[in-house]
């Protein structure tokens, strides 16, 4: 029987802290859609996706009103357009985005993400063409998302995609630099990148994934950093206890949603991505989450092992309340999409340097960092160079979503809205690593990769 | 299946006849009932039978969010399931 304790508990959850579902996607094989000739390809496209998750949004739309949990976004995920561009090396990959673009208006749904391409360890036909297309793509569409998987344990470090994908960042901003620079906040470089992701802006359906399926993703630093503070003597023991429970809550939440969406459209359940993503609103925030663990600020000495502690909880505590874990799960430390992280990096607290170290850690990697406007394609490269090193021999999942803020100099703010927020231009090392970065070739994949 | 209810708020004459009204007129059997207030709040958690349910469940909790505005109430209308499987493993 159910006690008003446990009802009010939940409630309380909903209102007060934030909790909601962050998303629920369909993941969509477009492999069926492969096609010689662009423009066939491009209305196969539409109409597969506008078949398959036709009913997405309402059915979403009907489950909060059911359980009366939020479901912020609706999403789509596809197959990595590269592959479908190998089959047309005549065509202008940026007419798929079109259609992806028109094809999310036609759903209604908040962001589609699979302008992709997987290069971790060399080009094939279409990749390279379609990285060159980024910019444009992103210029020229407002919904849809791309990502670049560039390196893996496995295969090692693309190091010729690294040194390409810290031009397409740049120009993506460039060209987007009378709209805050909005172009490379939909773009990610991965390293280790994951087939069932259901977040944005790195979301792609895998070739390893069923035809179509549905995943979640849920949310709640609210409910995590409430459950804290409610414990303020508890020994650090103690409090991953706490995070765990909290955790498992919030994930049943989720399997519930899935499973329940995944009945009504009809389509099998893939995934629960047990993710803390924080969102601008105020206390649904990863970094006042490490605070209320008893750090003064967010990247002080301690933030590392904080945010070790919580994002080994969450995966805990979640594991056993799904039957299928997967995506990036853990504790995203987006700086411009939280609170508590956008007044660290204002107050200087939080460095690049410090958020580099709590990558090793946390789920992804270096997510919505604002950069000076002046910054060089070679800087950024080694960036995103440093970060696949850190998932490469980690064995996880790093990525790489910089901004480059253009005509703006440390201390000003890009302010994006909605969940992408708004951050502060970032400092930067400014000493060159242009010879290394020019050198392109590969890091050979580690010792540990040889695991057979 | 079943759906829990919960109105919490300032008291006023009425609430409970009110909110049984919307459930009478979608044909939702209210089975359980408890209610405190303390002060002059009003809290009340309401256990209702949706089996038999002559609307969708969605018609049901929008009436319901639209008398809590009108009323000045937090009125919650949600599916048992999410409770069950917040709470019990």
């Amino acid at each position: 029987m159910l006690n008003t304790f446990d009802i009010l508990e939940t409630i309380r959850m909903i209102q007060d802290e934030c909790l909601d579902i962050r998303t629920i996607t369909m993941g969509i094989s477009l492999l069926d859609c492969i096609d010689p000739d662009i423009d066939k390809a491009c209305d196969k496209v539409y109409d597969k996706i506008t078949t398959k998750a036709k009913d997405l949004v309402r059915v979403g739309q009907q489950i909060e009103k059911e359980y009366g949990i939020p479901i912020v976004n609706k999403r789509i995920s596809i197959t990595p357009i590269a592959m479908l561009a190998a089959a047309c090396p005549n065509g202008d990959p940026v007419k798929f985005a079109l259609t992806l673009q028109r094809a999310a208006d036609t759903c209604g749904v908040n962001f589609l993400g699979g302008y992709s391409a997987l290069v971790h360890k060399g080009f094939s036909a279409g990749d390279m063409a379609l990285i060159r297309s980024i910019p444009e793509a992103l210029s020229r569409t407002s919904n849809v998302c791309s990502s670049v998987n560039v390196g893996s344990t496995r295969s090692g470090i693309n190091m010729d995609a690294v040194k390409i994908m810290g031009e397409v960042v740049l120009e993506s901003a460039k060209i987007t630099a009378d709209r805050q620079c909005i172009g490379p906040a939909k773009l990610v470089v991965f390293c280790n990148a994951v087939e069932d992701n259901p977040f944005m802006a790195g979301a792609f359906h895998g070739v390893g994934e069923p035809d179509c399926e549905i995943h979640v993703g849920v949310s709640g630093p609210g409910v995590v950093r409430s459950a804290i503070t409610k414990y303020p003597d508890a020994t650090i023991d103690e409090l991953a206890d706490v995070i765990k429970k909290t955790a498992f809550k919030i994930t049943r939440m989720g399997q519930l949603v899935g499973a329940r969406a995944s009945k009504m459209l009809g389509v099998p359940f893939g995934i629960v991505d047990l993710s803390l993503a924080p969102t601008p609103a105020v206390g649904d925030s990863v970094a006042q989450v490490l605070e209320g663990m008893g750090l003064e600020q967010c990247g002080t000495h301690g933030t590392t092992a904080a945010l070790a502690l919580l994002n080994d909880a969450v995966k805990k505590g979640g594991v056993m309340a799904s039957s299928n874990v997967g995506g990036l799960s853990g504790a995203f430390i987006p700086v411009s999409e939280d609170q508590g992280m956008i007044d660290a990096a204002i107050a200087g607290t939080l460095t690049l340097e410090k958020l580099e170290a709590m990558t090793a850690v946390c789920s992804v990697g270096l997510d919505m960092i604002v950069v000076p406007g002046d910054i060089t394609a070679e800087t950024i490269s080694a960036i995103i160079a440093d970060e696949a090193a850190i998932g490469m021999v980690n064995n996880k999942t790093t990525a790489v979503r910089l901004i480059p803020a253009i005509g703006m100099k440390e201390g000003e703010m890009l302010e994006f809205g909605g969940l992408l927020g708004s951050g502060p231009v970032m400092p930067i090392n400014t000493k060159s690593p242009a010879k290394f970065i020019s050198r392109g070739g590969r890091i050979p994949a580690p010792m540990h990769s040889i695991k057979n | 299946m079943r759906a829990v209810i919960t109105v919490i708020g300032k008291d006023t004459v009425g609430i409970l006849h009110k909110v049984s009204g919307i459930c009478a007129r979608h044909n939702a059997n209210v089975i359980e009932v408890t209610q405190s207030v303390l002060q002059d709040m009003f809290a009340m958690i309401m256990m209702v039978d949706i089996s038999g349910l002559s609307t969708d469940f969605s018609a049901l909790s929008d009436e319901m969010s639209a008398l809590g505005k009108t009323e000045g109430l937090a009125i919650h209308c949600m599916h048992e399931d999410i409770f069950n499987s917040m709470h019990k493993i």
